[in-house]
């Protein structure tokens, strides 16, 4: 399974990410975000965390409209799976790959420590191998982790199955704790928190989602 | 009337650089003419306590610092450890604390970014950072917001970047008032190969300028911090530089990248006194003379005079050597990070570094007359109040109830949870991280390292008030309590990297200090067989005269070679057995306790004794071996008490209590209260206590059974059974995590 | 040619940034501050030779990475 790691200036997660997946049986490349290449080869692409251009204008902005994400959103409008964690989701949302936006945290402060994550919805190719209400020990470390919509999207979302993770403690003030989303195809899914970090050190947790993506992977092709 | 580059100097216009009039005649003697203005201007940067080490430098020789991993020792932008495998770390501390108390956020920030290039020039990964911070305290209405101001910079420019931050120590003491000191340690690791040095080697080689572009800013930074702060000083904000650690992070993967191209000979920082301590002292390693074209600097601002592009202080810039050959791949790889890499000189033969600007000379120095400037020779004199320091009366003490003196304690503002801290540091990043509980130290696992399992333990380490009523003892403890972390998790202490902050160096008390604190390190690295491989001086920490408690604060790194089940830090259950290793009463001069009691330091810390500390440091390591769950944790500031009562805080169990027995004929307060050095905690299974009895006894170390845990959250302790000290551990905790929470 | 550009948090998106200052300034002893919402300015120098290109131009910038308008909106002035 080849998957494709973008690496952003300012990512700093990208390395993190591509020992987390080899670990879990896949075969990680680099792309380079001043390319725009064909993404065919790949089974998944995964916009890693960090502070893209330094977040310095908003998070995930100027990444967002970088040669690479011509290529991933013509690789996500053919259905292909789209990863994005941390400053991912938030290159997602500016994208226009998900809905939503990401903001300051509540606290107006940078947060890293171990959460609680509340499995909302399995149906999809990210959390398959989960059940729904199981618990999830990942660690977050984000500035820019709340997420805000409207209340309408809101409930289109909850109604079609978006919303794939909350928080059980609520760190940053999220809208209805949401921690993770994928779109209405469920092709493109971001979170905050970081499975990679989860993976075979602090708990194993990480490695649901990245079985969860292999067997569904596994289950298309067959 | 304007001063040119080339305008002629005076003694008078030396003095107001910060040059003594001896300094300027010893300049203009071996120059056989009057440096020119700009000139003056590196005279006056190089000369400077910061980047000469003047005073400190003959004491550096007393340090042990060689060693069979031992790669790179002292004298280069770090040191570097052989850690196996082709693999090694490179690691160093330094201070900013100057800068941070000017502008809190900014200085800390800078400070940080400042210490990682020094680790990537090496040609090594930066994986890992501590901080050791102290703090004034709440009666100067600064503190919060330089506490504020500090943490954040620290955390924005090191979680940008993505090296994690692991470990370090927050101190709180008035004496910092007005001088806080910010201690950013930063390790790197890197394969045998790639390590390269600042040196500007081979005559025809190119002399490249990358990064961020040269403005204004920090013009004479190195001065200023080798300046005691008037308390009018606080109006000194322009030479503040900021940080950019977007441009940082460029800069580190372009670098990375271009070293393990092997496209450079050397590289190194601009760090203080920029342009100018960087292409000196790499010619200065090379024994080769430089010709730069100062036109060719990318600026920022208009009209910079050679004298201010020479000394800028701007953030994120390295000067490099390369081959003519390789200049153009070299550039490749800048661009390819949005980087600008610009030659602007050549090296030659001979031991000159020469500069033109508008076409013009503007500096045309010998080399070693830069960077050998003349060693001062301070006097040192014991502090005659020394006695009066040691001093406490002991019965006022020994009269009051166990209960107030535990209450003086536990309201300092010393005991508090880091976590509102370290929240805000991002200690994860890299995917290396096994332990961050970041006042215990921290263990990394080297994912690198391909079919063996290699980890690194590391800590931070110094207490300024054993430090300044006996500043031997407080070196020696510095190392001791740093290593005795280390082995804790089951580590070997492999090398250190300190950073020594002291008053003025014209204070011959602070030199007395400076000489014995090197001592106590010294002998302690000796007897542990443990080299110092870097290290930096922070002079001048004073204001109005007052130094700051000496704080030679310690960096050291372990290394462990299995793949063992670390021990735990926290009370796992509420049916263990607590014991403690090593000296069974500790002393109370130098304590916290004497310091809440008493509403000062005082006492005389008893000194360490090394043979014990290596026995029982032999002890842990053979610990790890022995297939157990046990939990541990070092006893130093506040005692057994404040070291049980956070492993309690620690707990998953809501319901932990625990009870201690004081042993007969041990004096109570130096059994709870007491720090003499080594001590420490330990909790387990009570099946295991036989064999843990056996195996200290084996190992000379003295062990006592001491207590257990419970599940009714509370603490009690009794002697001959009755009980003497109660308290409900709910609300200790929500003392101590609410503490540090106030500043943020 | 200059233009300025405000960027705020749309009305209903929380600004704890701007909610901060505003409890500071209170408690600083400023009862009247009802509120505090904090954006950014962005001031652009441009070659355009019409004001009315510039605008264009400059609003397309603005729709396409300079404001997100799920959560921000902007304000637009050409400066001769």
């Amino acid at each position: 399974m080849k998957a494709g790691v973008v690496t952003f200036p300012g990512s700093n997660c990208d390395e993190d990410l591509a020992y987390a997946l080899s670990l879990s049986g896949f075969e990680v490349s680099s792309l380079w975000h001043k390319d725009s290449p064909d993404l065919s080869e790949f089974k998944l692409v995964v916009l890693p965390g960090g502070f893209s251009y330094g977040d310095y204008l908003r998070t995930g902005a100027m990444a967002a409209v970088s040669p690479i994400m011509q290529s991933v959103k013509q690789f996500a409008g053919q259905g292909g799976l789209v990863l994005g964690i941390c400053n991912g989701l938030q290159i997602l949302c500016e994208a226009g790959l998900l809905p939503g936006a990401l903001v300051r945290n509540n606290s107006l402060k940078f947060i890293c420590k171990d959460v609680a994550l509340n499995v909302e919805d399995t149906n999809n190719p990210w959390t398959s191998h989960l059940k729904k209400n199981d618990t999830l020990i990942y660690p977050i470390a984000h500035g820019d982790g709340r997420y805000v919509t409207d209340e309408p999207s809101y409930n289109a979302m909850k109604e079609k199955g978006q919303i794939l993770l909350t928080y059980k403690n609520n760190p940053n003030g999220s809208a209805h704790d949401i921690a993770g989303l994928c779109n209405e195809t469920k092709n493109v899914f971001g979170l905050m928190p970081h499975p990679e970090r989860a993976t075979d050190l602090r708990s194993q947790d990480g490695k649901k989602i990245w079985s969860s993506i292999l067997n569904s992977l596994k289950e298309k092709s067959a | 009337m304007k001063i040119l580059d080339t305008s002629p100097s005076t003694k008078e216009i030396a003095r107001e650089l910060g040059l003594s009039t001896e300094e300027y005649f010893h300049i203009c003697k071996n120059l056989e003419r009057n440096p020119n203005y700009a000139e003056l201007g590196i005279f006056s940067a190089m000369f400077s306590e910061h980047c000469s080490y003047k005073s400190s430098r003959k004491y550096f020789k007393r340090f042990p610092t060689t060693g069979k991993r031992v790669l790179q020792g002292p004298g280069e932008n770090a040191g570097i450890l052989d850690i196996g495998n082709g693999w090694a770390v490179a690691f160093k501390m330094e201070s900013h604390n100057h800068p941070s108390f000017i502008e809190p956020y900014q200085g800390a920030a800078t400070g940080v970014g400042g210490i990682l290039r020094d680790i990537f020039t090496m040609g090594a990964r930066p994986i890992a950072a501590m901080n050791a911070l102290s703090f004034g305290t709440l009666d100067f209405p600064r503190t919060p917001e330089i506490v504020k101001g500090v943490v954040k910079g620290i955390g924005d420019y090191g979680n940008c970047v993505g090296v994690p931050t692991v470990a370090g120590q927050t101190f709180f003491h008035s004496c910092f008032n007005r001088n806080p000191l910010v201690n950013a340690f930063t390790l790197g690791l890197v394969r045998h190969e790639d390590i390269y040095r600042g040196s500007a080697s081979g005559a025809g080689n190119f002399v490249v300028y990358v990064g961020a572009k040269t403005g204004r800013d920090g013009v004479h930074g190195a001065t200023m911090s080798s300046k005691e702060f008037s308390s009018e000083g606080e109006l000194e904000r322009p030479t503040v530089q900021v940080g950019d650690p977007f441009t940082e992070k460029l800069l580190l993967e372009a670098s990375i990248e271009v070293m393990k191209a092997k496209l450079v000979v050397g590289i190194q920082d601009m760090g203080a006194a920029g342009l100018t301590s960087s292409s000196f002292e790499m010619a200065y390693r090379a024994k080769t003379g430089l010709e730069l074209n100062l036109d060719l600097i990318p600026t920022r601002e208009k009209e910079m005079s050679a004298y201010e592009l020479l000394l800028s202080e701007s953030q994120e810039r390295m000067l490099l050597v390369c081959t003519p050959e390789n200049y153009e791949k070299l550039e490749a790889i800048y661009s390819k990070w949005d980087l600008h890499a610009v030659k602007i000189g050549t090296v030659i033969e001979g031991n000159r570094v020469m500069m033109t600007k508008n076409g013009e000379e503007v500096v045309n120095l010998p080399v070693e007359l830069v960077t050998d400037p003349p060693m001062a020779d301070r006097p040192s004199n014991a502090p005659s109040d020394l006695k009066q320091r040691w001093f406490f009366d002991r019965n006022k003490m020994l009269v009051a109830s166990l209960d107030s003196k535990f209450q003086s304690l536990v309201e300092d503002i010393n005991f508090g949870n880091p976590a509102p801290l370290v929240e805000q540091y991002d200690s994860m990043v890299g995917n290396r991280t096994q332990s961050d509980t970041f006042d215990d130290s921290a263990v990394l696992r080297l994912r690198d390292i391909k079919n063996k399992t290699l980890k690194l333990a590391m800590k931070a380490d110094c207490n300024p008030r054993v430090t300044w009523l006996n500043p031997r003892e407080g070196g020696r403890r510095a190392v001791a309590e740093a290593a005795l972390n280390v082995a804790l998790q089951g580590a070997t202490p492999i090398g250190v990297t300190d950073c020594l902050n002291f008053g003025s160096p014209e204070n011959p008390e602070v030199m007395w200090q400076f000489q014995e604190a090197i001592e106590g390190i010294s002998e302690t690295c000796e007897a542990l067989k443990i080299p110092v491989i870097s290290g930096n001086v922070s002079f001048y920490n004073e204001t109005d005269g007052k130094p700051v408690h000496p704080m030679p604060m310690i960096g050291l790194v372990g290394l462990i070679e299995e793949d063992l089940r670390l021990p735990k830090n926290n009370f796992f259950s509420t049916q263990l057995e607590l014991g403690l290793l090593g000296v069974p009463e500790g002393g109370l001069g130098g304590s916290m306790l004497s310091f809440t009691w008493f509403k000062r330091d005082c006492g005389k810390p008893e000194d360490t004794d090394l043979k014990a500390l290596d026995r029982l440091l032999k002890f842990c390591l053979k610990l790890k071996e022995k297939k157990m769950a046990y939990a541990v944790h070092d006893i130093s500031d506040g005692g057994l008490v404040t070291a049980s009562l956070e492993m309690a805080f620690r707990s998953p169990h809501d319901s932990i209590g625990f009870e201690l027995e004081i042993p007969r004929e041990t004096d109570v307060d130096g059994f709870l209260f007491g720090e003499t050095c080594p001590r420490v905690l330990i909790a387990y299974e009570p099946v295991e206590r036989g064999d843990l009895e056996n195996m200290s006894s084996r190992a000379g170390v003295p062990f006592l059974h001491i207590g257990q845990t419970t599940d009714h959250h509370e603490l009690i302790v009794k002697q001959g059974g009755a009980k003497v000290l109660k308290a409900d551990i709910k609300s200790l905790k929500q003392k101590w995590d609410s503490r540090w929470k106030m500043f943020f | 040619m200059k233009a300025r550009i405000h960027v705020f948090l749309k009305d209903g998106v929380f600004d704890p940034q701007g909610n901060t200052v505003a409890g500071s300034l209170q408690s600083m002893g400023f009862k009247k501050v009802k509120g505090i919402r904090m954006g950014k300015v962005i001031d652009l120098e441009l070659a355009n030779e019409t004001q009315d290109e510039a605008r264009r131009e400059v609003q397309k910038m603005c729709e396409q990475l300079l404001v997100n308008s799920v959560i921000e909106s902007y304000k637009l002035e050409i400066l001769a």
